[in-house]
């Protein structure tokens, strides 16, 4: 039962996609076939790997840092009951804004290049996670910690034996949803100012009118993107279920 | 000439192990008459009011309204269910509107009739509230305005006074009599309170455990015009103890079993 | 309660004092930022010279278009859906992965498909937002009562009655929810795509104004749409939060 249905919601994909292909012709489209080849020819290709780095190595330091600094920021707001309630709203308000809107703000501090990047990735990671991070220490069950004091337990035990295993599904969300948003983030800037990497590449393809790299590299992207967050997600329900 | 009538009616829930829930059963109900249904709990009190109310089909049997058998929820049948079936997106005003609104009536009708059941169910200062702002028992007096509203010639109410503390609930019953006997409609009132069927009904049928069928039909002989009053008699304490006497078994085999 | 919101305004106002205090001071060079008071007085003058104003109704109509056919979408898609649990389990995984596929991905494609005019953007903004509303869609309809739709029956309601009198109005303040999502991404999506590459649009003379090292004008532009986009947001958050309370029980 699980696998069937993803299986046949990818096929149902690939069909509309054939036949769309059949209606649009080669002057904007090609086939699935033809487009899983070339993305093949250019995975393969020499030239395109350091611009996979590119786009990889951003991402990773973006991610890392929006987890880092999510948690840190989530985490004590979650704790202290009054700060929380005073920055929610806040870190609402900043999840619905366009961040692309604040993208020129960061290439003047930064300039163009990988720091500009990996400040994107992480702008668009940090929110959620803190959020989520936030709700999670925040719903944790009181009578735990009342048990921990009836026990004796130290900060350390508490936090580890209790506190981390009651907040770890929620702040797993939260993680997983920055691994999306900061992959988009990431992309996002290298197709507004970037000179390398595979959002560039993206937007060079656009400008050639190369469809079939166009198509290759969005399939990549986004079999990339939704792979990963189907595993992350089996891992998140795995979670939440032992909770 | 019956009002409803119940030939040989079963009704078996399908599904992996399948569920006996009614029946065989028989039942005749006369124009104007107020039936209650009491029994012991899970004992298919509930399904029978969906199949004679026409939201369940017999799995076997026929069931008759008026002389024509029922398929589907036929025209002039009304419902109080046991939950709270108030819409809360409507004030209480428009919530007993919603029926009679549907039938084109001009509107200026429909505020006149709809203005008399809140009257008549004392919902008067709370016209234009929601029901979220109202108490339990409230909302089903919204329930019930409702269901009036439209004049329906069979009420079937499944344990309507369900939530409500035991005054209250007698003085319900009273406002329900008032309803019957100024509506003429017949009435089939499904309670697990004795002493509400008892007081109520013209006829008590008390039910089995499951697979539901009625043990026996008791008539009470009160007159018309009674009320909560009557609690007191002599025979009103019969009644109670003869119904008991027959429930009680079934009650300890539906605990058994439950 | 309301000792938090001080604290929040606070909080904002000590921020942006903060950025004036070290901009005046040159601690953060005008290159890169210029103080909040000269972002504001640029807006005030842009809007009253109407330089943009096209830009901004291109905007805006792009974005209304986009959260209209979102919600008709939605809402349609979300009811049918209900109706047709097969189905719904079948996309149940395109539901999961949905936000985390890079929707702008799409983009360039669009553009090559449809060339270099609205359609495009108002195609990214309506994406990103019709799945909200197919989510939120769907979660309504699924908690109406079973009581409710025996009452329908009992009224004689029909399917199509049904949906319009009973489980849409239940559902509308989920519905609501959904609506308040797709307003927030299809601004995301619109300005984000305005952003890549257009011709047109609050975005694009932002994009515009950087490339061209107009600091005013940019930060004019920037502060514009955050104002825009909180101001939105929050009044429907409210306005959502009001709804829910007068279903309190429900």
């Amino acid at each position: 039962m699980k696998w069937r249905d993803p299986l046949i919601l990818v096929f149902l994909i690939v069909i509309l996609w054939q036949v769309l292909y059949a209606l649009i012709g080669d002057v904007a489209l090609r086939s699935p076939a033809t487009t899983a080849h070339n993305l093949g020819t250019l995975l393969s290709d020499p030239r395109f790997l350091p611009h996979i780095n590119e786009t990889a190595i951003a991402f990773a330091q973006g991610f890392a840092i929006a987890v880092v600094v999510g948690l840190l920021i989530g985490v004590p707001l979650g704790a202290a009951r009054f700060a929380g309630e005073v920055a929610e709203p806040i870190l609402v308000a900043l999840y619905s804004i366009p961040k692309v809107t604040l993208y020129p703000v960061i290439l003047l501090i930064f300039g163009i290049g990988m720091p500009a990047k990996v400040a994107f990735g992480a702008i668009h990671g940090i929110v959620p996670i803190s959020i989520f991070a936030m709700n999670a220490v925040r719903n944790i069950n009181p009578t735990h910690l009342r048990t921990a004091r009836v026990m004796r337990m130290s900060f350390l035990d508490l936090t580890l034996k209790i506190l981390l295993p009651a907040a770890l599904p929620e702040i797993a969300t939260g993680i997983r949803v920055g691994f999306s948003l900061a992959l988009i983030g990431t992309l996002l800037g290298e197709m507004f100012g970037s000179q390398r990497g595979l959002g560039h590449l993206l937007m060079q393809a656009m400008s050639l009118h190369n469809i079939e790299r166009i198509l290759a590299l969005t399939l990549l992207l986004v079999v990339f993107a939704a792979g990963i967050n189907a595993l992350l997600l089996a891992l998140d329900r795995r979670l939440h279920a032992r909770a | 000439m019956s009002h409803v009538a119940l030939r040989g009616v079963t009704r078996v829930y399908p599904g992996k192990t399948p569920v006996h829930a009614l029946g065989p059963l028989d039942l005749e109900l006369a124009q104007g008459e107020f039936f209650a249904v009491v029994g012991a709990s899970f004992s298919g009190k509930s399904t029978l009011l969906d199949v004679m109310a026409g939201l369940a089909p017999p799995s076997s049997g026929q069931v008759f309204f008026e002389e024509k058998q029922v398929q589907g929820v036929p025209d002039g049948i009304g419902v109080v269910f046991q939950e709270d079936a108030s819409f809360p997106w409507l004030t209480v005003h428009d919530n007993i509107a919603f029926g009679l609104r549907r039938t084109g009536a001009p509107e200026a009708e429909v505020a006149a009739q709809v203005g008399y059941a809140i009257e008549f169910m004392g919902l008067k200062e709370f016209a234009r509230a929601y029901p979220a702002q109202l108490s339990g028992g409230m909302r089903q007096r919204v329930c019930i305005a409702r269901t009036l509203v439209l004049k329906p010639r069979l009420i079937l109410l499944d344990e309507p006074f369900g939530a409500l503390d035991q005054q209250t609930r007698l003085l319900m019953g009273d406002e329900l009599l008032r309803l019957w006997r100024e509506t003429g409609a017949t009435i089939l009132l499904i309670t697990h309170s004795l002493d509400e069927a008892a007081m109520l009904a013209d006829r008590v049928g008390v039910m089995s455990a499951r697979p539901g069928r009625f043990l026996e039909l008791i008539a009470t002989g009160w007159p018309r015009g009674r009320d909560s009053t009557i609690v007191a008699s002599e025979s009103f304490g019969k009644l109670t103890s003869r119904i008991w006497t027959l429930l009680r078994g079934e009650s300890l085999r539906a605990m058994g079993h439950a | 309660m309301r000792n938090a919101f001080i604290v929040r305004i606070a909080i904002v106002v000590v921020a942006v004092g903060l950025l004036e205090l070290l901009c005046r001071l040159g601690v953060i060079p005008s290159f890169t930022m210029i103080p909040p008071s000269a972002m504001a007085q640029s807006l005030w003058s842009l809007l009253a010279s109407g330089r943009f104003s096209h830009d901004i109704a291109a905007t805006l109509a792009n974005v209304g278009i986009a959260i209209v056919a979102a919600m008709l979408a939605g809402v349609a898609l979300g009811t049918a859906l209900q109706g047709w649990p097969a189905a719904r389990r079948t996309l149940d995984p395109l539901f999961a992965t949905y936000y985390a596929v890079p929707m702008y991905a799409f983009y360039p494609l669009l553009i090559v498909i449809f060339g270099m005019s609205d359609f495009p953007q108002i195609a990214i903004g309506f994406l990103l937002a019709v799945m909200a509303v197919i989510i939120n869609t769907l979660n309504g309809l699924d908690r109406v009562p079973a009581v409710l739709l025996k009452t329908a029956r009992v009224h004689g309601l029909g399917f199509v009655q049904e949906a319009f009198h009973v489980r849409l109005p239940y559902a509308a303040p989920y519905v609501f929810t959904g609506f308040k999502l797709a307003v927030a991404y299809s601004f995301i999506g619109v300005i984000g795509a305005e952003f890549i590459t257009s011709s047109r649009g609050i975005g694009y003379e932002i994009s515009f104004a950087y490339n061209n090292f107009d600091n005013p004008v940019m930060y004019a532009m920037i502060l514009f749409i955050l104002l825009l986009v909180i101001t939105v947001n929050m009044s429907l958050h409210a306005w959502e939060r009001r709804l829910l309370s007068r279903r309190r029980r429900a």
